[in-house]
Parts: structure tokens; sequence; C-alpha cells
């Protein structure tokens, strides 16, 4: 196969990253920031997941054609929540009879 | 000699040109290697729309009931959550390292680690293990023996725990069938079934392994962080 070879350093220079993230999202979750919490969150969650994808999975430096299936794939699961979420979010809620 | 013979021994002639591992409706085998990506990828991908469906639907309930949400973050233990994370990261290192080996041709530290990881894969689900006991003796299970402290928020708290055993436990499923394929490659690589010429299995394996760490990676902070003050 065709594929580079990545040197062992990169492969834990990446890991080294991922871990010191993990320590901050922990650390910053202690933190009262109101909505930001969410938010600072999931940033360093989509980091954490764009540096696996991109280093570990090989994504980068992998060819255009595969770049552009995960690419699309990704766009694709936004359409998903960002739709089903705009339409929860945007519409009035009936108070319900029951709980569910 | 007949026509039908010589053609016969014209396709022998060409078998023998191909690499052994290049099937013969592939051109070369980077074409081959390339066409395993693209379908491996296409697998992932389900399997994104089919996790994200569920953290749409836990981003819905969360909206709505944020104060029942928030109220549960007591019962979820960073530090085995914390744990489990590193663990996870851990493992998805020892499996990039592995899917290195392969590139190289190295046989031994291909199985070593892929051992690595399966070891670090089954001290994760086992941590989930007392995770899940713990929530089974604080009858946090849904059901009909459900019970929690705050009763006026004892039923939309059972969604969230609805919601948390659908995410960890469909995690912890992909994280078995994970430990059943490592086993398998460890098997196929000590039968040098791999060379640095075809090692696709253990590269599309890896791929999986790295997805289930990404999902783990978003169900972290969501179930165990937000909320937490």
């Amino acid at each position: 196969m065709t594929t580079h070879v990545v040197p062992v350093r990169n492969y834990v220079m990446v890991f080294l990253a991922l871990m010191v993230l993990t320590g901050t999202t922990i650390a910053v979750s202690t933190i009262e920031l109101g909505p930001w919490n969410f938010v600072v969150a999931l940033t360093i969650a989509v980091i954490k997941a764009l540096l696996v994808i991109m280093f570990f999975m090989h994504v980068k430096g992998a060819k255009p054609l595969t770049k552009l299936f995960v690419g699309a794939g990704f766009f694709w699961m936004a359409i998903l929540i960002v739709f089903v979420l705009s339409d929860y979010f945007s519409r009035g809620w009936q108070p319900l009879v029951k709980w569910l | 000699m007949k026509e039908a013979d010589r053609l016969s021994e014209s396709e022998a002639v060409l078998e023998h040109e191909h690499p052994k591992e290049l099937k013969h409706h592939f051109d070369t085998v980077e074409q081959q290697a390339e066409c395993s990506l693209l379908g491996m990828w296409a697998f992932l991908l389900t399997e994104v729309m089919f996790f994200a469906g569920m953290f749409g639907a836990y981003t819905v309930y969360r909206n709505l009931y944020p104060e029942a949400f928030a109220s549960t973050s007591r019962f979820m233990s960073i530090a085995l959550g914390g744990t489990n994370t590193a663990v996870l990261i851990f493992s998805s290192l020892t499996m990039a390292l592995a899917v290195r080996s392969a590139q190289l041709g190295k046989k031994k530290s291909l199985i070593l680690f892929l051992l690595f990881t399966l070891i670090l894969g089954c001290v994760f689900l086992t941590i989930k293990y007392f995770e899940y006991h713990e929530k089974w003796v604080d009858h946090h299970i849904p059901g009909p023996s459900f019970h929690y402290d705050i009763p006026q928020y004892a039923h939309t708290v059972q969604i969230l725990f609805f919601l948390y055993f659908a995410m960890t436990g469909m995690h912890a499923l992909h994280m078995i069938v994970g430990a059943g394929l490592l086993i398998t490659l460890m098997i196929m690589a000590a039968r040098n079934k791999f060379s640095a010429a075809w090692y696709t299995p253990v590269e599309m394996i890896g791929l999986y392994w790295h997805f289930v760490d990404i999902v783990w990676i978003f169900l972290f902070p969501l179930l165990y962080l937000i909320g937490r003050r």
C-alpha cells in the first residue's frame, strides 16, 4: 500500500495533546461559566475528535476523494443535528398531559 | 496448440504476475486499498449517523428538562469517567502504533500493540461494569424498580438514565465487537496473513477503533461534565 509511514513521535504528540485537552475539559467543568460551559466542553470535544480523525485515522494526507467522502459524511450528520434541533427549539410546546 | 488452451495458459501467466493479495476485479493494489478505505468510511459514517441520532435525542431532552438532568451529575463519577477517557485515548495510540507496525511489516510488534489495545479495551469495559453496578445498586436503571431521591424529577431523570444506558451501552457493545476484531487480527497476524504489502484489515479495524474512541470523546463531556456544578 502507498500509505506514508508516520514517525512514532507524531502519534505520541497527538496522544499527549488529547490527554491535555481531557484534563482541560475536566478542569473547566469545575468553573461556573453559565451557558459557556456547554460551548467550551463541546469545542474541546470537537478539537479532540478532529485530532483523532486527522492523525490517528490518517485523513490528513489522505487522497482528496477520501477527504471529500469524510467531509460529506460529517456534513450530513450536521444536517441531522441542526434540522432536528432547530425544529424542536423553534416551535411552541404544548403542555403534556402525561410525562414523556 | 488449440486456441482455448493458449488462452488459459496466458491467463495462468497473468495470475502469476499479480501480487497474491490483489483481487481479480481490481486493476492495482492501490485501487484495491482505496476501495477498502472508502467502503470502511461509508460504514463508519452510517455509524456516525446512528450515534448522532442518540446525541440529538439527548440534546432535545436536556434542553426540555435542564434542572432534572443537571441534578444527576452527582451520580456520574468523574474519576471513573475520566480514567476511562484516558484509557480509551491510550488504546487509540496503541492501535495507531499497531497499524504503523503493520505498515513496516513488523509482525511481533504488531501482535504486541494489538494485545495492548485489547487489554486497554478490557480495562475500559471493566470500569464501565463497576459504574453500571453502582447504578444498579442505587436503583437508577429505568424500569419498575427505578428510584430517585427528588420525587418531582423521578420521571424526567428516568429519561436521562435511559439515554445514558442506551448511549454508553451501544458504545460498550461496539467495544466488545472491537475486542473480538482485535483477537481475530492477532490470530491472522500470528498466521502470517499480513505483510508490509498487504495489511488492509489492520488498517480498517484501526479506523473502527478510533471511531469508537471519538464516540466516547463526545459522551464523556455530555454525560459526566456538563451540569456538574
